[in-house]
């Protein structure tokens, strides 16, 4: 960083390069250190303010009364700024979706992050259990936000598998959720969720 | 650049020299940081590098602010609390934001003292002076119209009492008033201008420290002495001067760490100090506060808007010979914005041939009684218009006008200065230098070790 001499001879910036290992370089150093510390101590508050505040943090649960959902119906909900889909699903979409093979499946991963990273797709893993641990794989809750760009998928039977279907880009998703066909590469993803009681669903 | 010899940059790399034959870019940097500066300044020329560091700080927290405040009158106060409550750090930088104003105008009023003690408004720097002028203004509109926006009692008052300012003049007040607020009071659509406007004005002001710092590189720093650095040979020039960097980097860095020791510590420890406890209530339209003060480097020139009632004899034969036209209201109107005026006028109004106050013996008794005349007008400010205050203030008024309308002309007839050292490098070695043992004229300039 030596600016070295002007034409007067008088030197311009410092010692630093003539003498190495003296006390002019560590003080050198030493400022440069410091002023860098100090820069990114200055800098960091003002990156970390765009990160969610702490009322959009404190929101991150919602309770969900589900007693109104009639079989064959769908309530959406809107949860951290983002729709999420709980299907109370008929027997025929239950039987639909049990009877496909995990091999004809695009993405074979449950995508439920209740149950851990690497869980099948099958109906059984899709689907919410009820308060008492039974599942009889009637409640399917999941984010309505395409796994492709993020638009929110049509729902009641939609598609050519009989459940959702994504206008924007044309993904086919099954009555269980998961992406059959079209530029989508993931079946739409589970939220952390679970029944309180009976009529209840704890979203977050 | 400033007509003081000195070495130019050269581009060495081939691309140095191709983007130097494009965009002079380097170039004009190295020039403009390398300026040649008198070497014997002294700590009264470190403001400038604390108000540009104030503008920028201002410009980053503000943009910061923004990203999280609602310009809305049901909303704004809840979204300040938001930031101050919420947001990460918010705190820390709304509270740098509102103490960053009143360090700014410290050092805004640092800035101008020194510049009037040493003459830095005469020839041949008018055109630095005025431009500096219209960056205060610039400041002011822009500080007030920011208190404006958290929409608290004071904001809301405030906004109401300066607005009402305009409305004083004759004919067309009103409707200026109005225009101004966009309604008939203040309001939602004053408060959506005032962000807009205050979110302009700074950039405009950065616009404006440029040409600012522009012209002070065309005529030259002023120095304590006021003497000319000697522009007749390089080597004299080199004798007088030093390059900005490293040596007075350096030396305003130094400073601008001290000054954000104090500044950190009131953010830290007394965050609310300099501010009014009235302005963390919600703005209310039914109910003006008791007692409503401006902030307070507002505070002299609110002191002279007050000053003339309509008891004041000039205001009485003002209003006498207008008939009626000029009333005791637009007077203080006109007087407020008058003594900012005859402060601009000053390279017009000194007669003396001397810039610097050091050598002119009768000067400084009156630029020192200015001085105290400023700091009596910002306390007079602060009190209730009753009592003996009106008094006080009409007096500190009358100094302020007299100081630039009188005083200034006369002691240029009248004072007899004392000599001024030939140069600048005497001055310095007189002060600074190692007592002559560096023996040659022009050796001086060796840094210390």
């Amino acid at each position: 960083m030596s600016l070295g001499h002007d034409k007067g001879g008088r030197e311009t910036v410092s010692h630093a390069e003539d003498h190495s290992g003296d006390r002019r370089d560590f003080l050198y150093y030493a400022t440069g250190g410091m002023g860098a510390v100090a820069v990114g101590a200055a800098v960091w508050p003002l990156v970390n303010q765009m990160n969610p505040s702490a009322d959009v943090q404190a929101a991150s649960q919602m309770r969900v009364d589900v007693s109104g959902v009639a079989e064959g119906t769908q309530l959406t909900v809107l949860f951290l700024g983002k729709p999420i889909f709980i299907r109370r699903r008929t027997a025929d979409e239950i039987e639909a979706a049990n009877a496909v093979e995990l091999s004809e499946l695009v993405d074979d991963n449950a995508r439920n992050p209740n149950l851990g990273d690497d869980a099948e797709a099958t109906d059984i893993n899709r689907t919410l259990p009820l308060p008492d641990g039974t599942n009889a794989e009637e409640w399917l809750v999941m984010q309505g936000v395409c796994t492709h760009l993020g638009c929110v998928p049509l729902g009641d039977g939609a598609g050519d598998f009989g459940g959702w279907f994504c206008p924007c880009h044309g993904s086919h998703y099954d009555t269980a959720g998961r992406i059959r066909r079209g530029p989508a590469p993931e079946n739409l993803p589970i939220p952390v969720a679970e029944f309180i009681d009976e009529s209840t669903i704890l979203l977050g | 650049m400033s007509g003081i010899p000195h070495d130019h940059y050269e581009p060495k790399s081939n691309w140095e020299k191709g983007l130097a034959k494009r965009l002079p870019i380097l170039g004009l940097m190295y020039d403009t940081i390398m300026i040649p500066t008198p070497k014997n300044l002294n700590w009264m020329w470190i403001w400038g590098i604390v108000l540009v560091f104030c503008l920028v700080m201002q410009i980053i927290t503000g943009i910061v602010l923004v990203m999280h405040y609602t310009p809305h009158v049901d909303l704004a106060f809840a979204s300040v609390e938001h930031i101050m409550r919420n947001v990460n750090g918010g705190w820390a930088i709304r509270y740098i934001h509102q103490n960053g104003a009143s360090l700014f105008f410290i050092a805004v009023y640092m800035h101008i003292f020194r510049g009037l003690y040493y003459g830095s408004y005469k020839a041949p720097r008018e055109i630095t002076w005025i431009i500096g002028m219209l960056i205060y203004l610039l400041m002011m509109g822009t500080a007030f119209m920011g208190y404006v926006l958290p929409w608290g009692q004071m904001s809301f008052w405030g906004a109401t009492v300066i607005t009402g300012l305009f409305g004083a003049i004759p004919f067309i007040g009103e409707a200026i008033q109005t225009w101004l607020l966009g309604g008939p009071a203040v309001d939602n659509a004053t408060l959506n201008r005032f962000l807009s406007l205050h979110y302009l004005l700074p950039f405009v002001i950065l616009g404006l420290v440029i040409v600012h710092v522009w012209a002070f590189h065309t005529t030259g720093n002023n120095n304590p002495t006021g003497v000319e650095v000697r522009r007749t040979s390089k080597k004299e020039a080199e004798a007088d001067t030093l390059p900005f960097w490293p040596y007075f980097v350096i030396k305003d860095l130094f400073a601008l760490a001290v000054i954000l020791a104090v500044f950190f510590a009131i953010v830290g420890f007394m965050p609310n100090f300099m501010g009014h406890p009235d302005n963390y209530i919600e703005a209310n339209p039914l109910q003006t506060p008791a007692h409503i003060v401006p902030e307070w480097y507002f505070l002299p020139f609110y002191a002279i808007l007050r000053a003339f009632d309509g008891e004041v004899w000039v205001v009485i034969i003002a209003e006498f010979l207008t008939a009626g036209i000029v009333d005791a209201k637009f007077f203080g109107v006109v007087a407020m914005f008058g003594a900012i005026i005859v402060m601009a006028l000053a390279p017009w109004l000194d007669t003396s041939s001397v810039r610097s106050g050091r050598y002119r013996p009768m000067f400084k008794w009156w630029f020192w009684v200015f001085i105290v005349n400023f700091f009596v007008l910002m306390w007079v400010g602060a009190r209730p218009a009753e009592g003996i205050y009106p008094y006080i203030a009409l007096i500190g008024s009358t100094y302020w006008f007299a100081y630039f309308l009188v005083i200034l002309p006369l002691l240029g007839v009248i004072e007899k200065p004392l000599p001024q050292p030939e140069t600048i490098e005497d001055d310095f070695k007189s002060h600074l230098g190692k007592g002559g043992s560096a023996g040659g004229s022009s050796t001086a300039a060796s840094p210390a070790e």
